[in-house]
């Protein structure tokens, strides 16, 4: 099934970068592949795993720096190229068809066929149960895969790859859904796929893993390789430094502001899975946010960090439950309408695109959207006055435009998060929520945010800020609540602030 | 400053279709006559009506294949209620109607129609295809059944007026419809429910986070169409004198047609009424054009495919994402 004498470097990543508009995800990263073991990778979330995986899976194909397979140098052309060189990525997100059966997901694309060009189901369920057998699953093969439970959607995922000749296979996550019999039961899998040669490439947050499972462990931290060592040498406390450790850069300074009376207070918040009955997404959450004060929640991702700040703001409506006062009086909110109009709540979304703005329209229409009403002359939407309002935002923030009739599809990630701040602001909230305000964009603009929120708790107004950035959670916050699994799992005053014992609280099995 | 952008986006359609009214006049003596054009405005103006309301459920995504099929109910409806009334013979009941209680209740019929649609999609989550396509053949059945497959006819030459007549030297469909496209168009400019309109077809998701309460506002639109496809339905049943069962039978299509030769984006958020009103005109010329050319009406319905197909090939080509 595969090839490589064990312990040989199979597969090479040399000095790969990688450009993003506005951001650099990899910075000349080496990584080593070693033939029949585990290689875990670390890092915290936006390290540059995921992109340095599309890598070496031949996801982007436009990078620099070499891959060398098996001492070879390759450049993929697609992932249908890797996979033939025998490189199989396996993601967090599933790739299956949910109505074909089994054997024809593991042999999508690639059917056998009879002499007269027809699909040979017969072969195909033979060749498929033959793969399937071998990891120890023992399952019809005509089945649906939606019938299935994640976990066994999992080794139908590996049996697919195994269809073909695999030398390297990547995990992404892959027990990120399970549970612990099916945890087990997949790292069973996984030791006796290295004993027969194989490399596996496997990525987690979770540290118990590493320890369970792993031979080696390479750390990436800010897109750049900071270790590789075996597993047996390090320790778990260790790693952790090794994941957060980096230099002060000069960074935005917060201002002291009296902290005000409580004005959102939720009590007992849970949001059940959907459709897994018994597992939350939220697990009974209690905390309060006061005026004039930021808290900050850290968590990685998966933790329910967006879930929470999503039913805050009235999303999850119909199937959550607990209670939420707004300054120390219970509201319901049935929608994020009510949230705005009633509790006076913003929420800054995390993907500005597909959740804060309508691209095809101008900025002016995007300011205005949240509060049409503040447009209106005679009942009627006024051009000139959304026009004169959005040029007093787009001077305020420093938009950078040249009209505010610029679709906002053409402006850069910083100016298209400053619209969407400027339509919360519009609505003059009293509570602000904002998901990873200043993901993707450049360092000034950042700072320009970060004085932003600053000014807003100046004036009374209560912020949560979701960040997944160290230096950025830090900085801005007055106090920091981690999430981990649904769960809170720690609060941190400003003066026990310390990103190793932040993560420590966020990581799972820990 | 940006010009506006709507005036752009329709430009093309509009000197396609100076274009092609040259060309008719020079090709057919008796295109650019009088008569002919009050007699092509007159025809568009039941497409017309239609397509606007297309236009506001396609500007949000969603589309609306139960037009024609509404179109027929209504009109009978109308000359139903008119003609006969209602009458209950068990509790010796009989309701009559005058013209404008039968064209309200006409019109109410296909509000009501197009709310169901409305209802479906957001309460039930029933793709809008197939919620339409399910009234297309309720309303159709309904209106079998309402006229037991005859068609209703002598209504009065008050009640044809809406269909036959003049006033102010336009026949009155030409002013029904012209009023239709001023008031929608300024709706869709100049209120917050045509703004929300927009902001659900562009991004649906970011609207609810904005706080647009999108369920009301599709309802909405599927009920306007409702409503338009009655206005429709009226004139054509006052023009004929006559309500048939089998009246709209394909006109969804014509319809769809209008809107994305008007460079409305099918996928919702990017379009205009006044390019709705360019494409139906487009489809009206061409079709009374190709009739005065004596073309034979198997190449009209090829030709008409044609410049569907180009229309849309022309709009991609000049949209780079």
């Amino acid at each position: 099934m595969t090839t490589g004498r064990p312990n040989a470097v199979i597969m090479e990543a040399r000095e790969i970068s990688k450009q993003f508009p506005g951001v650099l995800a990899l910075n000349k990263v080496n990584f080593n592949i070693y033939a029949g073991k585990v290689n875990a990778l670390v890092g915290e979330n936006g390290a540059g795993k995921s992109t340095l995986m599309n890598i070496l899976s031949g996801v982007y194909t436009e990078y620099e720096g070499e891959l060398l397979l098996g001492g070879q140098k390759v450049a993929f052309r697609d992932t249908t190229d890797a996979r033939s060189a025998g490189i199989s990525m396996i993601h967090q997100e599933l790739q299956l068809v949910p109505y074909l059966s089994i054997a024809e997901n593991m042999f999508l694309g690639r059917e056998p066929l009879t002499r007269v060009g027809l699909i040979d189901e017969k072969k195909m369920r033979q060749d498929a149960t033959v793969v399937i057998r071998k990891l120890g699953y023992d399952a019809d093969v005509r089945q649906n895969v939606s019938s299935l439970r994640v976990g066994q959607q999992q080794i139908v995922e590996i049996a697919k790859a195994l269809t073909l000749e695999v030398r390297v296979l990547i995990m992404d996550e892959p027990t990120s859904a399970l549970s612990a019999s099916e945890t087990s039961f997949l790292f069973g899998l996984i030791r006796s796929l290295a004993a027969q040669g194989m490399a596996i490439v496997y990525i987690t947050h979770k540290m118990d893993e590493l320890a369970r499972l792993a031979d080696t462990v390479t750390v990436l931290r800010d897109g750049c390789h900071v270790s590789e060592s075996a597993a047996n040498n390090v320790t778990l406390d260790q790693i952790v430094r090794l994941m957060v450790g980096r230099d002060v850069r000069d960074f935005f300074v917060k201002r002291d502001h009296a902290k005000g009376p409580v004005k959102l207070r939720a009590e007992g918040i849970s949001l059940p899975k959907p459709g897994q009955s018994g597992r939350f997404l939220l697990n009974d959450i209690s905390f309060c946010v006061h005026a004039s004060e930021v808290l900050g929640i850290y968590g990685l991702m998966g933790s329910g960090r967006t879930e929470l700040l999503e039913t805050l703001f009235g999303l999850h409506a119909s199937t959550c439950t607990g209670k939420l006062s707004i300054e120390e009086t219970l509201v319901s909110i049935l929608g994020p309408a009510d949230a705005m109009n009633a509790a006076g709540i913003a929420l800054i979304p995390e993907d500005r695109k597909s959740d804060g703005l309508i691209l095809n329209m101008d900025i002016a229409k995007n300011i205005s959207l949240a509060s049409l009403g503040s447009v209106l002359k005679a009942g009627l939407l006024s051009e000139q006055r959304e026009q004169v309002q959005a040029d007093a935002y787009r001077e305020k923030l420093s938009i950078k435009s040249y009209s505010s009739r610029q679709e906002v599809k053409k402006l850069s990630g910083g100016n298209q998060q400053k619209v969407v701040l400027s339509k919360w602001l519009l609505t003059h909230p009293r509570i602000m929520l904002l998901d990873e305000p200043t993901r993707g964009i450049d360092i000034n603009a950042k700072n320009e945010i970060y004085r932003l929120i600053d000014d807003l708790a100046s004036q009374g107004m209560a912020i949560i800020v979701v960040s997944s950035e160290f230096p950025e959670i830090m900085a801005i916050s007055d106090r920091i609540v981690t999430l981990c699994e649904g769960r809170l799992s720690g609060e941190f005053s400003r003066d026990e602030f310390k990103e190793e014992t932040i993560l420590r609280a966020a990581l799972p099995g820990n | 400053m940006e010009r506006p952008k709507v005036d752009i986006a329709i430009l093309q359609p509009l000197v396609a279709l100076t274009l092609m009214m040259l060309a008719m006049t020079i090709l057919s003596e008796n295109f650019a006559t009088q008569d002919n054009l009050f007699n092509v405005a007159r025809q568009i103006s039941v497409n017309l009506c239609i397509s606007i309301g297309m236009t506001m459920v396609i500007l949000t995504g969603g589309i609306d294949l139960s037009v024609g099929s509404i179109l027929a109910f209504t009109g009978a409806i109308a000359a139903g209620l008119l003609k006969n009334g209602i009458e209950w013979e068990g509790a010796n009941l009989y309701i009559g109607f005058t013209i404008l209680g039968a064209t309200v209740a006409a019109l109410a019929s296909g509000a009501l129609m197009g709310w169901f649609n409305g209802w479906m999609i957001t309460r039930f989550k029933v793709p809008p295809f197939v919620a339409t396509l399910g009234m297309l053949t309720i309303a159709r059945g309904a209106t079998m059944l309402y006229t037991k497959g005859f068609p209703i006819t002598q209504l009065g030459d008050n009640f044809n007026y809406l269909g036959t007549g003049w006033f102010l030297g336009m026949p009155m469909p030409v002013w029904i419809s012209l009023a239709v496209i001023a008031i929608s168009a300024f709706f869709m400019r100049k209120t917050r429910t045509g703004r929300h309109i927009y902001a659900i077809g562009g991004n649906e998701r970011a609207a609810l986070l904005s706080g647009v309460d999108v369920k009301r506002v599709k309802v909405f639109v599927y009920t306007i169409a409702g409503v338009l496809s009655g206005v429709a339905g009226l004139l054509v049943t006052a023009r004929l004198d006559s309500a048939q069962p089998n009246a709209g039978l394909g006109y969804e299509l014509d319809s769809i047609a209008a809107v994305v030769i008007g460079g409305t984006s099918l996928s919702g958020g990017n379009g205009s009424i006044m390019g709705t009103v360019i494409g139906a005109v487009i489809i009206g010329v061409l079709n009374n054009g190709l009739v005065l050319m004596n073309v034979s009406p198997f190449w009209q319905q090829v030709i008409k495919g044609s410049v569907i197909l180009l229309a849309v090939i022309i709009d991609r080509s000049q949209r780079k994402d």
